[in-house]
């Protein structure tokens, strides 16, 4: 007999798992796409899908130094100044402040003197601040019906039914003061805080260091025995630089001219602190619920912060309180084509929410984006994989363009060609590259003719990126386009476009440099030169940066090391070729030159020098401390343009380039000009959320025909091996009884009967 | 049994030190702590006083091993070693090097590991043995030689490529379910469902054909035959009687794991933007973040050594013969 009574079994416990399974699909099929991997919309609410890759760090507006963190930072923080999102070059505006500051000088009696006199000791900017700012709703802020702090805790048990921010039920705001500008600036002076500026900003801020020390001092901290946990006011320690002379005035003095000290203040490390926050953050047991100013941001700007897992995603809002705050009226004419002037005069922000997951891998990303779940391709990077930018462009003689399947999607393109530079460079005080005599100079430009940057932005980058020229970027005062911007040791200039200088040129010099043939002209031994690196020494760019030095009969070793030896070997100067970059953090040629002057060589300052060269030409660091005090104008192009020309005649760097980046962005986006610097672009974005939908339902109508076709496989597999096994199950073995057996059966039984 | 626990778990104390201490060595051998201060303060602008205000501050300015200049038991206990690692002993996890408690960052990511994983590991055990049980049942046959081939070929491919290729097909090209993400709650199945199948799929070739090692040797013993000539069928035969009796060393590999299972899968976590401890530690890794890289070794060893006195008690239960001595 067949197991009947188990076969009955699983078909009886089949059935109602069948129909659940098949329920939920058709609940499923019925809420729409079945691939959304973003939560449902309140009505009517707008609501940005964006993504980021790295998990955060910090949000402290005094200790978060990375771009990615900016991301999130500067959409809820507020610095006295911003950048004007359109207008390019870059130009500075008012944000919390009401006017540009007013800057007046002084000698060291405190006695006004002229910008350009030799006794000037003091530049002190004066800041006159927005009237009737607000927080953002807040817990620190709630107040009683006394005026009182509704959330102060004596000790931790009386908090710990608060585990994060939002479970506090009140939320208080109050209006923006100066004296909340001088406690951020206090915060980033308190070494506790750990800013990474604390150091830069000692040499300029009148009275950090010595604020510092007070502070560590009334901390009565322990070193190494755990961090302070009680609130220090820092409102009692005086910072002698920073001073609010009324609730809508601040006055910062810094040490000599440093006309740069503008752009600072529009980075968040100027942001504003109410000093209620910091005080509720150190509220006991607080820490240990990871609930402190660094996970939970306070701020004035348009958005706010209601969801913070840095672990899978960040939410923000839009903060009820922010200020009127029209869109620009003003552009480039270009903007104008483009319909970035639409929104002219509208406040913003346009969006009420903006949700970011944590995407770790491109790919999904990538994905996420082309099926609509994704607004832009990415936000704190471009995200466009070499691969997916073959199917995202076309690269033709007149540029990148969008290719066709991009432009039925309706996605449209920006570009970013950020104030930034990579490049390769050579020891300095190495005894084969390094040196100042005309040989050392001739042998450094001609690696730097036969390293062709061009092709290798196009090989390996797509063409993103554009070779450099000299140290300064497309964008900041001081590049020069055209014929006079070229490098006329590595470039010609031929049919209106620079053309690097031959190999048979760059063969010349390398002779004149003491090296025939790539041999010693005195020992006759090969030229080997050495490239640190931490990527690794076999691979496709390996091998064309080794093919690029074979050409002069030059060879090529890497030494390959992980990054924290690498890192190593730089401070030591243990280097004779290396790969690097730098990101401007603001738009001024001082903030790429002072990577060539010579007191910032690590030996030179006995710390991370920015130089990693150690590149030290005396003419060069004279004209670099004359113009670093300057203002824009043509006397300083002049003096910029030298040090250009005295860089590119010793040739420290080679092979350099500039990134330009591609931003995608689906069809419902609006006002996505990217900014090269400032990251506060959410508030101008705008979204047709009506076309999103329409866009999202056509592109990801789910393909069902997989899972019937999954379920009919397993019949066809189950139905035949159930066969077979009811088969096996009812085999029988068939007699096969010998004839004399059966004889002798037979008689037997003839004898029996 | 009770002495034999303790007794395992005093056994435990030396090797957690051993493991924390081949952690501590291999991580200051690549990292000096001011490497481990530059990667936390950034690249520009960093001075010699920021890095040593944030070394002292994290305590890592004491001496790696020994204090010399301390006095007595401070010379031991002064050390980076014993305030970072051997406190671990007490659970007391610190903070990680940006600051977050790490006991509770643990816990909020145990719930999305053991999502993925619970369903993975148990789903997956199911299906294996299933497999392994039906290709024996067809043991000699042409059914058998295919189901081996194919096992084969399944154990064959690289995890990475059921990955990528899963959510390729089914979620790109399909669009049956998100290529990636997590949302907390009931939601959490359209999620999970694709690393689930991928997880499963791709562990069957592997799991399977161990299994039908496993009973091919009890199948054809003389109980199992004694069983068919009672007249029991072949399913009755292979889940009653072959199942238990090649049960040890299966429950060898299983249950060794299953307190694992909380530290999750740092491919799956990763590709599918699952926030649980897998892609914990590797952020950790990536930041040179000694805090939690310490205390998620620790945690994971603490669970192997649990894994395996389970695994031991496990055998009693199965086989009753098995006395823990």
């Amino acid at each position: 007999m067949p197991p009947t009574g188990i076969r009955l079994r699983i078909k009886r416990k089949a059935v109602p798992y069948t129909v659940l399974l098949f329920s939920t699909l058709l609940l499923a099929a019925c809420s729409g796409s079945w691939n959304d991997p973003n939560p449902p919309e309140k009505p009517g609410e707008i609501v940005y899908y964006g993504s980021f890759s790295t998990r955060l760090q910090h949000l402290d507006p005094v200790r978060s130094y990375s771009s990615e963190e900016a991301l999130f930072i500067d959409q809820i923080y507020e610095a006295p100044y911003r950048y004007h999102f359109l207008k390019r070059p870059y130009v500075l505006e008012p944000a919390l402040a009401e006017t540009m500051p007013k800057l007046s000088y002084f000698d060291a009696g405190m006695n006004p003197v002229a910008s350009d006199s030799p006794e000037l000791a003091y530049s002190v900017y004066t800041i006159h601040l927005k009237k009737g700012v607000l927080y953002q709703p807040h817990p620190a802020l709630a107040e009683n019906e006394q005026g009182q702090p509704l959330y102060l805790f004596k000790d931790k048990q009386s908090s710990q039914q608060y585990t994060t921010l939002y479970d506090f039920p009140e939320t208080g705001t109050r209006e923006l003061t100066a004296n909340d500008f001088a406690y951020g600036l206090k915060r980033l002076a308190d070494p506790k805080n750990k800013s990474p500026l604390l150091g830069f900003f000692s040499n300029y801020i009148v009275g950090m260091e010595a604020f510092s020390k007070q502070a560590t001092e009334l901390s009565g901290e322990v070193s190494g025995k755990g961090r302070r946990q009680e609130w220090l006011d820092l409102r009692d320690i005086p910072l002698e630089g920073v001073r609010a002379l009324d609730d809508h005035t601040l006055t910062i003095r810094i040490k000599g001219l440093y006309p740069q000290f503008s752009y600072w203040m529009a980075m968040h490390f100027f942001a504003p602190m109410p000093w209620e926050a910091d005080r509720f953050y150190h509220s006991p047991g607080f820490q240990s619920r990871n609930m402190t100013v660094d996970w939970y941001p306070i701020g004035t700007a348009a958005f706010m912060m209601t969801r913070n897992d840095p672990n899978s995603g960040i939410t923000l809002e839009r903060n009820p309180n922010y200020r009127l705050d029209p869109y620009p009226s003003e552009g480039t004419p270009h903007d104008e084509k483009r319909g970035f002037l639409d929104d002219a005069g509208k406040p913003m922000p346009f969006i009420d929410r903006v949700t970011f997951r944590l995407e770790k891998e491109s790919l999904p990303q990538w994905s996420k984006f082309m099926q609509g779940w994704y607004d832009r391709s990415g936000d704190d990077s471009h995200n466009i994989s070499a691969s997916n930018f073959d199917r995202a462009f076309v690269v033709s003689g007149n540029g990148v363009d969008l290719s066709q399947e991009m432009i039925d999607l309706g996605i449209t393109v920006s570009t970013e060609l950020k104030p930034s530079i990579y490049y390769y460079g050579f020891n300095m005080n190495d005894p084969v590259v390094g040196g100042y005599t005309e040989q050392k100079r001739k042998l450094r430009r001609a690696i730097s003719m036969i390293m062709n940057t061009e092709e290798m932005l196009e090989i390996f980058a797509n063409g993103r990126g554009q070779a450099a020229q000299g140290p300064i970027p497309p964008g900041i005062p001081g590049h020069v386009e055209g014929e006079e911007g070229i490098n006329s040791y590595i470039y010609d200039w031929i049919d209106n476009k620079p053309r690097r200088k031959t190999v048979e040129e760059a063969k010349r010099l390398l002779t004149e440099a003491g090296y025939p043939n790539g041999r010693d002209r005195n020992n006759g031994k090969p030229l080997v030169l050495y490239l640190d690196t931490t990527g690794d020494s076999a691979g496709p760019i390996a091998d064309w940066r080794r093919r690029q030095f074979e050409k002069i009969g030059i060879q090529l070793e890497y030494r390959s090391t992980d990054y924290v030896r690498f890192k190593q070997k730089m401070r030591n100067s243990n280097t004779q070729m290396f790969g690097w970059g730098w990101l401007a953090d603001y738009p001024d040629p001082e903030n790429f030159l002072f990577l060539l002057e010579g007191s910032q060589t690590s030996a030179n300052c006995q710390c991370d020098g920015a130089n990693s060269t150690n590149y030290d030409n005396p003419a060069f660091n004279r004209l670099f401390h004359q113009m670093k005090t300057m203002e824009n104008s043509s006397e300083r192009d002049a003096i910029v343009a030298e040090m250009v020309e005295i860089v590119r005649s010793d040739a420290p760097w080679f092979g350099g380039y500039h990134t330009k980046e591609y931003y995608l962005n689906n069809s419902w986006m609006t006002n996505t000009k990217r900014h090269g610097i400032a990251k506060d672009a959410f508030k101008y974005v705008r979204i047709d959320t009506d076309l999103r939908r329409e866009r999202q339902q056509e592109q990801n109508t789910p393909v069902a025909w997989p899972l019937i076709a999954t379920f009919v496989g397993m019949i066809m597999v189950v139905f035949p091996a159930a066969r077979a096994y009811r088969r096996r199950l009812t085999l029988r073995i068939k007699p096969q009884i010998k004839p004399q057996i059966k004889k002798q059966t037979q008689k037997q039984t003839g004898e029996n009967s | 049994m009770f002495a034999y626990i303790i007794r395992r778990l005093l056994y435990a104390i030396p090797i957690l030190i051993g493991v924390n201490l081949i952690t501590f060595f291999l991580f200051f051998v690549v990292n000096s702590p001011g490497d481990v201060a530059r990667a936390h303060l950034g690249e520009k602008y960093v001075t010699q006083d920021a890095i040593d205000n944030w070394v002292q501050e994290k305590g890592y300015h004491y001496p790696l091993m020994f204090n010399g200049e301390a006095e007595g038991l401070a010379k031991a206990t002064d050390t980076i070693f014993f305030q970072k690692s051997l406190k671990l002993f007490t659970f007391d996890f610190g903070q990680a090097d940006d600051g977050r408690n790490i006991s509770s960052d643990v816990l909020t990511r145990m719930g999305p590991s053991l999502a993925l994983a619970v369903p993975s590991f148990i789903i997956g055990i199911w299906v294996n043995i299933c497999v392994a049980l039906v290709v024996v049942m067809f043991r000699g046959t042409r059914l058998d030689k295919a189901a081996i081939a194919l096992l084969v070929s399944l154990m064959s491919i690289s995890g990475l490529f059921y990955i990528i290729g899963g959510q390729y097909i089914v979620a790109t090209l399909w669009r049956l379910v998100p290529i990636s993400g997590f949302e907390p709650g009931p939601m959490a199945w359209k999620f999970l469902i694709l690393p689930i199948i991928i997880g499963v799929v791709s562990g069957i070739g592997l799991g399977a054909r161990w299994y039908r090692t496993l009973f091919l040797e009890s199948a054809d013993q003389d109980f199992a035959r004694t069983a068919r000539a009672k007249g029991v069928s072949e399913l009755g035969v292979l889940f009653r009687h072959v199942l238990p009796n090649a049960l040890l060393p299966i429950l060898t590999g299983i249950v060794v794991v299953i307190p694992s299972l909380f530290m999750g899968s740092l491919l799956m976590e990763a590709f599918f933007g699952i926030p649980g401890l897998g892609s914990y530690m590797l952020d950790a890794i990536r930041a040179q973040d000694f805090a939690i890289v310490r205390t998620m070794v620790f945690v994971g060893s603490v669970l192997y050594i649990i894994g395996l006195i389970l695994t031991d008690i496990s055998y009693t239960i199965a086989d009753p013969r098995v006395r823990l001595n």
